[in-house]
């Protein structure tokens, strides 16, 4: 499988990332690339092998449901960019 | 004439009863000034990770226990990736391939009376997730203002097939799903504050078609009448586009309850492409046999059992025992009333319950909860109708009393009012003879062959007995009296 131009734009913008016609195309050069290591890596047989979710042998831990944090909105408002009545500002977003 | 058959499938939100969030130990109380419920992992500063609310397990263990689904033994948390300024890590946890709960299924009551019949919806699967915060795009000089508070919540998704023919049938499920997560006590299911919210996927084909037509999503439904208005303009809507040749593109719509109609809100083609994968932050979580089993030794008697022992037990119908099952609430009133009253008296309590009660707690816009007439004062009352104290009809004046507050008992009000039943056969019987000497008309036509002659002469004896004598002995009596 090989990317089009197309679609490395469109996994661009997914990612928000802008990425002009140049970097487009050296960008399709890399990800093709990994995608002929993971071809390689999907000729393997894995029958019989459980999908692996996490690359350390260990389950969740778990907290009690307790109230560990408390208010510290001025700490973390004073850094952003824009605040008014309590709440972040941000452009504009409606859909 | 094409004659259409509807598909619906339902996708809930319900807010989990936690007191912190999924992934963080920052409050959920809902209605706090806003972002001072946001802790660093909520804002995705860098270098946090999320560490798993063990509560929000157990309340997924419940309710995959309560609909008698699969808990898996092991499921995963995945990241599903979009940009919204209400998402600051950019990606939601949620779960995709492994779910915490494959299948189950709900059994539900749709209609009422004699129209009302049985229906068993199966289940997907139900997954944890965490909230995203809430956006609000009110005058903020051009801006939208971010409240992070929500960002976080423990939400359980719940996912139906879609098993359901009629608006009737939706809102049914979604009643019975609203009790059920309420009766086993994980969400609050208070739907203004947003704790319990449907998604609808709908589709028509025509009656007889085996596939599924193209379905478009009706988001974030509140209410229940909102969910049977939404649905209902919506299958009106594909079905006029079908029958005008236009096709149904698949898309996300959204409901407005001030037009009544749904519009869209973003089609297929530009749909997200979430881009799924297992979040590298959470291990897989792993839930053994003894931690389910301790969580099924700690669920209450679920509502298909009582409904189950309400026939067998108080030989109710299964109408009314469906009925009585519907909540929590009520099935609670229910058999603290039959406590009081007896078993032999659990027929006239569940009417009692679902008519009388039921029209006078409408009348007042009330909930079960807040009713003035505790179980124990209408179980006193059912009592007195049992040893032919009073009569049904004064009892309803007495229920009346009582919730008026005019005494604490029953007895008391009988007593001060002086409604006890006059069975004494001496008695009625020379009212009876007073009202057959005062009406001959009535007396001639009921000779004469007209039975209402005799209802009127019943109400008459009645009217003179100021409604205390007992029916019964009245009709008795009048029937002899009139034979001679």
């Amino acid at each position: 499988m090989s990317l089009t131009p197309e679609q490395v734009k469109r996994i661009a913008h997914l990612a928000r990332i802008e990425v002009s016609e140049a970097e487009a195309l050296t960008t399709q050069g890399h990800l093709n690339g990994i995608f002929e290591l993971i071809e390689q890596m999907q000729a393997v047989d894995t029958r019989g092998v459980e999908p692996m979710a996490h690359a350390q042998d260990l389950s969740q831990r778990l907290r009690e449901d307790a109230v560990s944090e408390g208010d510290r909105r001025a700490a973390y408002q004073a850094v952003a960019p824009e605040t008014e009545a309590g709440l972040y500002l941000v452009p504009k977003v409606i859909e | 004439m094409t004659q259409w058959e509807v598909v619906i499938g339902i996708e809930t939100h319900a807010q989990l009863a936690t007191v912190s969030k999924i992934f963080s130990g920052a409050s959920t109380a809902f209605g706090a000034a806003p972002n001072t419920q946001a802790c660093a992992v909520d804002l995705a500063l860098p270098g946090v990770l999320p560490v798993l609310n063990k509560k929000a397990v157990d309340c997924a263990i419940r309710f995959g226990l309560a609909i008698g689904a699969q808990v898996a033994a092991k499921s995963v948390f995945a990241r599903k990736n979009y940009f919204y300024p209400d998402l600051p890590k950019g990606y939601q946890i949620s779960q995709m391939d492994l779910p915490v709960v494959v299948g189950g299924q709900i059994t539900l009551q749709v209609g009422a009376g004699d129209k009302a019949y049985e229906k068993v919806v199966t289940l997907t699967r139900a997954h944890l997730e965490e909230d995203a915060g809430k956006s609000l795009h009110e005058d903020f000089h051009g801006k939208s203002g971010i409240d992070l508070n929500r960002a976080g919540t423990p939400l359980l998704e719940i996912v139906s097939e879609p098993d359901m023919r009629s608006s009737d049938e939706a809102v049914a499920y979604a009643r019975a799903l609203h009790a059920l997560v309420r009766w086993i006590g994980i969400c609050d299911g208070n739907m203004q504050e947003g704790s319990f919210r449907c998604d609808a996927n709908v589709s028509v084909r025509p009656k007889g078609q085996a596939e599924f037509g193209t379905r478009r999503e009706i988001k974030n439904l509140n209410s229940f009448r909102f969910l049977k208005e939404a649905i209902d303009y919506e299958v009106q809507w594909q079905i006029n586009e079908i029958e005008e040749g236009r096709k149904i593109q698949q898309a996300t719509v959204l409901f407005d309850p001030d037009s009544g109609e749904t519009r869209m809100m973003r089609s297929k083609e530009d749909a997200h492409d979430y881009r799924y994968f297992p979040d590298p932050d959470l291990l897989p979580l792993v839930i053994g046999s003894d931690w389910i089993e301790r969580v099924r030794g700690e669920l209450p008697e679920l509502p298909q059992q009582k409904r189950e022992r309400f026939i067998s037990e108080l030989g109710l119908s299964a109408y009314d025992a469906a009925t009585l099952t519907a909540s929590q609430e009520m099935s609670d009133y229910y058999e603290a009333t039959v406590t009081v009253a007896g078993k032999a008296s659990a027929k006239p309590c569940a009417n009692w319950v679902m008519v009388d009660l039921a029209a006078r707690l409408n009348k007042d816009g009330l909930e079960i909860a807040a009713a003035p007439v505790s179980p124990q004062q209408l179980g006193g009352l059912i009592q007195r109708i049992a040893d032919n104290t009073i009569s049904n009809n004064i009892a309803k004046k007495v229920f009346e009393a009582l919730w008026n507050g005019e005494a604490a008992t029953a007895d008391e009000i009988i007593d001060k009012q002086g409604l006890k039943q006059i069975t004494d056969s001496g008695a009625i019987e020379s009212l009876v003879e007073e009202v057959l000497a005062a009406n001959p008309v009535n007396v001639a036509e009921y000779r004469a062959g007209k039975e209402k002659a005799f209802n009127a002469l019943v109400g008459q004896v009645m009217k003179a007995a100021k409604g205390k004598a007992n029916p019964q002995q009245v009709n008795e009596l009048l029937k002899k009296k009139l034979a001679v």
